[in-house]
């Protein structure tokens, strides 16, 4: 080795490595100035410290197990009835932001101004409070403006989850999770699967593509509004799965008197290819596939 | 047999001033609940500590399942939830320790502030505690979007609406954040990143900073 641990030079070195040799004392900051019994940290105190852990983690299990995460409904975003709720500890801001002064036009005093005053005093809070006092007694300004930003918050949390519950009450509407978890339970009591929302729709499609009656379909112009494929489009109904909605007397009806926004069209189609067109439509079930 | 291990890997590395900064220090009476049961409000910064721990390892198992794309995303939680064995476990410790840690660091705050903790030397100690502290809040919003059902929805949609009425920057944290026009694809990858890597990242370093910091300058003294 090039240099042993007792080497006199000024630059010691780990070994044979260029690992810097650290030379300050490593002296563990002791507490004799506080006075009392002092603990060590490892193992005494951790030994404790762990046991507690345990405790608390073993308490956390029951209260996960009893209660589970709650899950809602897919996102939908044209969903225009749902009430937006952020989680609860961003309601104290979420509400303030509510209140004149601090919105519509005061918009920046309330997400840039007033927040941003609160939590910059927070954050330079050592360099705004920089007296030798510690105890909070003898630091009135600092102590209050604190506990009277606590209140506020806490009101503020408060008004905001009651404002939600009210909102939910007037709306007649359960929180999803809620209603979702209820219909779980609903359908396992029943001996039922769970309801699943992410079930892909079954989406209709022509049944018998080739019938002669297409061609009339397309002759009568159907096609124009319910479209080459006969899904619909816009607001207009798709003819694929109409079998199950209406029967073939009903859809007869429909093609000769019209209904809706649909124009009558008995002068454009025989009776005969009315009724050869409503039979090949009422045969237009989701299920026959 | 360990200690001829300690050695040979501190002959190369050097690790005893380490392991003496990292452990071998003194707990003082007053912090300590064994001595006066008031000294539990000094517990509250180790219990966050104990959560973050939590969350990362949870988090981590959650990511195992996770799908982040808007097909995929709420189908993935929901088979987590009902039919991953212990799936309903993690991430409900995942869940409600989110609150948990908001509130052990909530009280944890309080408690350095009204024994003005804060005061020098420990100034800087307290301002990357507050940096902690909005990390946190960063991590909660960007991880409530990801079940991605209708809750998590809207409240993004509100708080990045929120977001950008800031004049001048406000467009550009809201661009930053939606990827596009509305909550939708890009959104959800994107909280999913900054949730998983980008802010877990700056947490890290923070608390180290925060705990390194505390062991140079020590606990502060009794009142």
């Amino acid at each position: 080795m090039a240099h042993g641990h007792n080497s006199n030079e000024k630059v010691v070195f780990v070994g044979d490595s260029r690992v810097k040799k650290s030379n300050h004392p490593n002296i563990p900051p002791d507490y004799t100035s506080f006075p009392g019994k002092s603990e060590a940290f490892i193992p005494n105190f951790l030994l404790k410290e762990w046991m507690v852990g345990c405790v608390v983690l073993v308490g956390f299990l029951v209260w996960v197990i009893a209660e589970p995460a709650p899950l809602g409904y897919p996102a939908d975003p044209t969903n225009a009835a749902f009430i937006p709720m952020p989680d609860w500890y961003f309601l104290f801001l979420y509400q303030f932001l509510k209140y004149p002064y601090v919105s519509q036009d005061y918009i920046l005093l309330g997400t840039l101004g007033v927040p941003g005053v609160m939590f910059g005093a927070l954050m330079l809070a050592p360099f705004l409070d920089t007296g030798k006092e510690r105890r909070f007694y003898r630091r009135p300004i600092a102590s209050s403006l604190m506990i009277l930003s606590l209140v506020a918050c806490v009101y503020l949390t408060v008004v905001s989850w009651d404002h939600y519950q009210h909102m939910l009450e007037v709306n007649g509407q359960v929180p999803e999770h809620h209603e979702r978890a209820d219909k779980a339970r609903e359908a396992a009591l029943a001996g039922e699967e769970r309801p699943n929302y992410m079930e892909p729709e079954v989406e209709a499609s022509l049944v018998d593509a080739n019938d002669p009656a297409m061609d009339i379909a397309k002759q009568a112009q159907c096609i124009g509004c319910h479209a080459a494929d006969l899904k619909g489009q816009g607001s207009i109904p798709g003819l694929a799965g109409v079998g199950d909605l209406l029967t073939k007397e009903e859809i007869a009806d429909v093609i000769t008197n019209g209904r809706g926004g649909m124009p009558a069209q008995a002068d454009k189609l025989n009776a005969e290819e009315i009724d050869q067109l409503a039979t090949w439509l009422s045969k237009q079930k989701v299920a026959a596939e | 047999m360990f200690k001829s291990v300690y050695n040979w890997i501190d002959e190369r590395l050097d690790i005893t001033p380490l392991w003496r900064d990292v452990a071998d220090h003194e707990v003082p009476e007053h912090v300590n609940p064994a001595h006066h049961f008031s000294a539990f409000v000094y517990c509250f910064g180790g219990l966050t500590f104990f959560i973050t721990v939590i969350q990362i390892l949870s988090g981590m198992f959650l990511t195992m399942y996770y799908v982040p794309d808007i097909i995929n995303a709420y189908a993935s939680v929901d088979y987590l939830q009902h039919k991953v064995a212990f799936g309903q476990i993690v991430r409900g410790m995942h869940h409600f320790g989110a609150s948990l840690v908001i509130v052990m660091m909530f009280l944890h705050t309080l408690r350095v502030f009204f024994t003005g903790s804060y005061k020098a030397p420990r100034e800087m100690n307290w301002v990357v505690g507050m940096l902690i502290f909005f990390i946190m809040l960063g991590l909660g919003f960007t991880g409530y979007l990801l079940p991605w059902d209708n809750k998590a929805y809207y409240a993004t949609k509100v708080g990045v609406e929120i977001a950008a009425s800031v004049p001048v920057l406000g467009p550009y944290i809201a661009d930053f954040l939606y990827g596009g026009d509305i909550v939708g694809a890009q959104t959800l990858t994107r909280f999913f990143a900054i949730h998983v890597f980008f802010l877990p990242g700056a947490l890290i370093a923070m608390l180290a900073a925060h705990f390194i910091m505390i062991r140079k300058q020590g606990i502060s003294g009794p009142l």
